[in-house]
């Protein structure tokens, strides 16, 4: 560590409020990673003050157990040495919970600074909290703070220089007695390498039978064996377990210095109990939701509504027919663009490069920000205020049937909108196999992007785009392939484990702040942003030099330029030559065209892609999802009906696009689980568009080899889906760390 | 045993012990769901579980099934 640098951890329950903390103190430029080897979040940035000052943000927990990956990284980091002060955030209108975490990072030894946050609603309650008596019975300063309305942050962090100067101490708050006479008896067993400041914090995990403290303080064979029958006797004198003799004994310290500190006023029901008397309510709850749900799409996305006006416009004007503007008249972007090229000169290559590749692709995904932007503000909206935590427990029962909790239903409503910032979401599931199997399952989610496919397939199939009893059917499509996967899933080795707790703390409602919801909308657009002008950006170029280049009469060319090519070049393109040399894959699924093909591949890169590339190698010229005649000659590279539900079953439920496999990686952090994640979407994807055509043909008297595989199949998939839970040895890490530790 | 999920909606109750053991045994404990603590059931989800209580001043939602290890009188 550089002598002037400092480095501060900042601890907290989840819900206290340390994310705005966090964000107001460091201006949101920190470097999010994972912590080595799980796939929990790091967080760290400078202090935007004073740069010398690193903010280290510790996951929100509720104690230093070692039983979750939150909690362990936590406590790993408080104990290694790094940090020199530590903040502990603490939510004052639940002071007694938030205790329990305060005195357990107290007792690590480091310097502590107690920050109350949210310490105005308080005293608006008519409870008043005593900070200078909380201050001496913690033995570390205490301050009133307010992270969403920016008070007390300056003196928080004078408090905190101070503190750094100051060396660690054992904690001031002591057990009963009769513990205590324990404690300093394994205290006095501890190696002599434990440090006095911290043998507290030690003799205590090893009172709990922490299997991580056992093995990190190396006690001898005799030592560990008197501390063993220290513990024993303990438990007999007090007839309960260790972990409960401290637990009880920390809540115990907790009651006292409440009593001591604060002064109630009489209760009162909350606004959070009067809004949740409706809002989660026996009879009210489902239809409330259902009609919140229906606002949000119809705000965002529905056909008259803000969002799809503002998404048109980006299609029809800015990247269509130019626009007028105070009764001026604009050019569109390609319109500019084209007049630009041409009045530099540029040739004929370049012009379709920048118009055909970059400029029609970047354009496809950015007209769905408006639509995108709507929705993410209304969802964040209901995230922060806490409506979601509502959503889970409302949901909960129907997901924990197919193996998830309703926790996984926030990344699914986001995926509507776009897969990337919906995986992201996935980082508020707290267990790791329930996280992985969300990320795997969400995109199944039918997201904006394809939409234009859903509207495509529609008018080849009853050749209208605006059947409305069509397009639910292909969202009913993606949900029974969440539901459907997470069945089956949940029973495979690689997620068998005993039912994840739904253990949730339903936090108060209130209303965000501007700055914290705008950020959390930000965060979600820039995501889909990123990906338009890097991987989108990146893959259009690659789409566009495969459709238009290619081998005409023996030589390898730019086909537009080429002497007499016909209009329709790209059937000599690399795409239809790679196109046509994979089709065999999709041949049991009925389309094996080498456009169907291309336009599969062109999809798994970007689902914005697919009509475009349908409308280019079909040869109509700007066909969009609208037009009858791109629907006709869709249909047309079809043999059956049964065939076109296939290619749109396989292009919805596969891999959704090279953006969205990057975060999965990023999610994962393990690339064994991303091909996992990868391999069973498109796997799946294949799977149902095996069955749909084969079934399809079946009906129709048509049989073969793909008959019987696609029967095989789907009694696999049904075997899988009924069969009871198999009975597996749990043996993965997790499990290992539910095991009683052995003495 | 009475546990927690047995209590009706709108009656309080008195933790007496913790069943089971691990990871979720500890967390409610965590929670601040030990022996002596009173709290109050307030509802049930619409769908029958999970169950929303009141304990130590805040709100916790719980599965009937985590809530079968929570012994009360």
């Amino acid at each position: 560590m550089a002598a002037s640098e400092l480095h501060v951890a900042l601890a907290g329950n989840p819900n206290c409020g340390k994310t705005t903390l966090f964000n107001l103190i460091t201006g949101q430029n920190g470097y999010v990673g994972n912590w080595p080897g799980v796939t929990v979040e790091k967080k760290e940035a400078r202090l935007s003050s004073d740069k010398s000052v690193i903010v280290t943000d510790l996951p929100g927990i509720y104690s230093l157990s070692p039983y979750s990956p939150e909690e362990r990284v936590s406590r790993d980091y408080l104990m290694s040495g790094e940090p020199d002060v530590v903040i502990q955030l603490i939510d004052a209108t639940n002071l007694e919970r938030n205790l329990y975490l305060a005195l357990q990072v107290i007792e690590t030894g480091l310097p502590v600074v107690v920050a109350l946050n949210m310490a105005d609603l308080v005293e608006k309650n008519g409870d008043k909290i005593d900070t200078r008596a909380l201050s001496r019975r913690l033995g570390c300063p205490v301050l009133m703070v307010s992270a969403l309305k920016n008070k007390g942050i300056d003196e928080l962090f004078s408090e905190v220089k101070r503190a750094a100067g100051k060396k660690g101490k054992a904690a001031e708050h002591k057990f009963d007695s009769a513990i205590e006479e324990v404690l300093d008896k394994i205290e006095a067993l501890l190696p002599g390498s434990v440090p006095a400041e911290k043998s507290r914090y030690w003799a205590v995990k090893l009172f709990e039978r922490d299997a991580d403290a056992q093995r990190l303080v190396n006690l001898t064979k005799d030592a560990s064996a008197a501390v063993e029958r220290l513990i024993a006797q303990c438990e007999q004198d007090c007839d309960d377990d260790a972990e409960s003799i401290i637990t009880g004994e920390r809540y115990a310290v907790i009651a006292h210095i409440m009593d001591e500190c604060v002064k109630k006023a009489p209760a009162r029901m909350s606004t959070s109990e009067k809004i949740d008397r409706i809002v989660t309510n026996r009879i009210l709850g489902l239809p409330i939701f259902i009609l919140i749900m229906w606002a949000v799409y119809s705000i965002a996305t529905g056909a008259d509504a803000f969002g799809t006006a503002g998404t048109d416009w980006v299609n029809d004007n800015l990247f269509g027919e130019g626009f007028e503007l105070f009764g001026m008249a604009f050019p569109s972007i390609p319109g500019a663009i084209e007049g630009w090229l041409v009045s530099i000169g540029a040739s004929d290559l370049v012009q379709s490069l920048i118009l055909d590749g970059v400029v029609a692709g970047v354009g496809a995904v950015l007209g769905f920000i408006p639509q995108m932007f709507v929705l993410f503000v209304l969802l964040s909206f209901l995230e922060d205020c806490g409506y979601m935590a509502r959503v889970a427990f409302v949901m909960d029962r129907v997901f924990r049937r197919f193996g998830l909790s309703g926790k996984s239903f926030i990344p699914m409503l986001v995926a509507t909108g776009c897969g990337v910032p919906g995986v992201l979401a996935t980082k508020t599931i707290e267990n790791e196999k329930d996280r992985r199997m969300t990320v795997m399952t969400t995109t199944f989610i039918p997201c904006g992007a394809k939409l234009p496919i859903i509207a495509l397939l529609m008018g080849a199939l009853v050749g209208d785009a605006e059947a409305n009893w069509i397009s639910p059917l292909f969202y009913f499509l993606g949900v029974l392939a969440v539901i459907v996967s997470g069945v089956m899933l949940k029973k495979t080795r690689l997620f068998a484990g005993r039912p994840t707790p739904f253990v949730m703390e339903l936090p108060s409602y209130h209303f965000p702040s501007v700055r914290s919801w705008a950020l959390h909308v930000w965060e979600r657009v820039s995501a889909y942003i990123k990906k338009a002008f890097t991987i989108i950006f990146a893959s259009t170029v690659v789409v566009w030099f495969l459709t238009n280049f290619g081998v005409f009469e023996g030589a390898f060319g730019f086909l537009p330029a080429m002497e007499g090519i016909p209009e329709e070049f790209t059937d000599y393109s690399v795409l239809a030559m790679f196109g046509g040399a994979i089709a065999f894959i999709f041949n049991p699924l009925g389309f094996d065209t080498w456009q169907a093909t291309a336009m599969s591949i062109t999809g798994l890169v970007a689902k914005e892609n697919v009509v475009a590339t349908a409308s280019s190698l079909l040869h109509i010229a700007d066909g969009t999802e609208t037009d009858p005649n791109l629907w006709t000659a869709f249909a047309g590279m079809f043999p059956t009906v049964g065939a076109i539900a296939a290619f749109g079953a396989f292009n919805l439920l596969c891999a959704p696009c090279f953006a969205a496999m990057g975060t999965i990686r990023a999610q994962m952090n393990s690339a064994k689980w991303t091909a996992i994640a990868i391999g069973y979407e498109c796997g799946f994807a294949w799977v149902v568009g095996l069955i749909i055509n084969q079934f399809y043909l079946a009906a129709t008297g048509v049989f073969s080899f793909w008959t019987i595989v696609a029967v095989l199949f789907a009694a696999a998939i049904l075997f899988q889906l009924f069969r009871p839970m198999p009975k597996y040895a749990w043996t993965d890490e997790h499990d290992d760390a539910m095991a009683p530790a052995a003495a | 045993m009475r546990t927690m999920g047995d209590v009706a909606i709108g009656d309080s109750a008195t933790i007496v012990k913790l069943h089971g053991d691990g990871a979720l045994r500890r967390h409610l404990m965590d929670l601040g769901l030990i022996k002596g603590t009173q709290f109050k059931v307030v509802k049930v989800a619409p769908l029958g579980d999970p169950i929303q209580i009141t304990v130590r001043g805040y709100e916790l939602s719980i599965r009937k099934e985590e809530a079968a290890i929570v012994e009360v009188q």
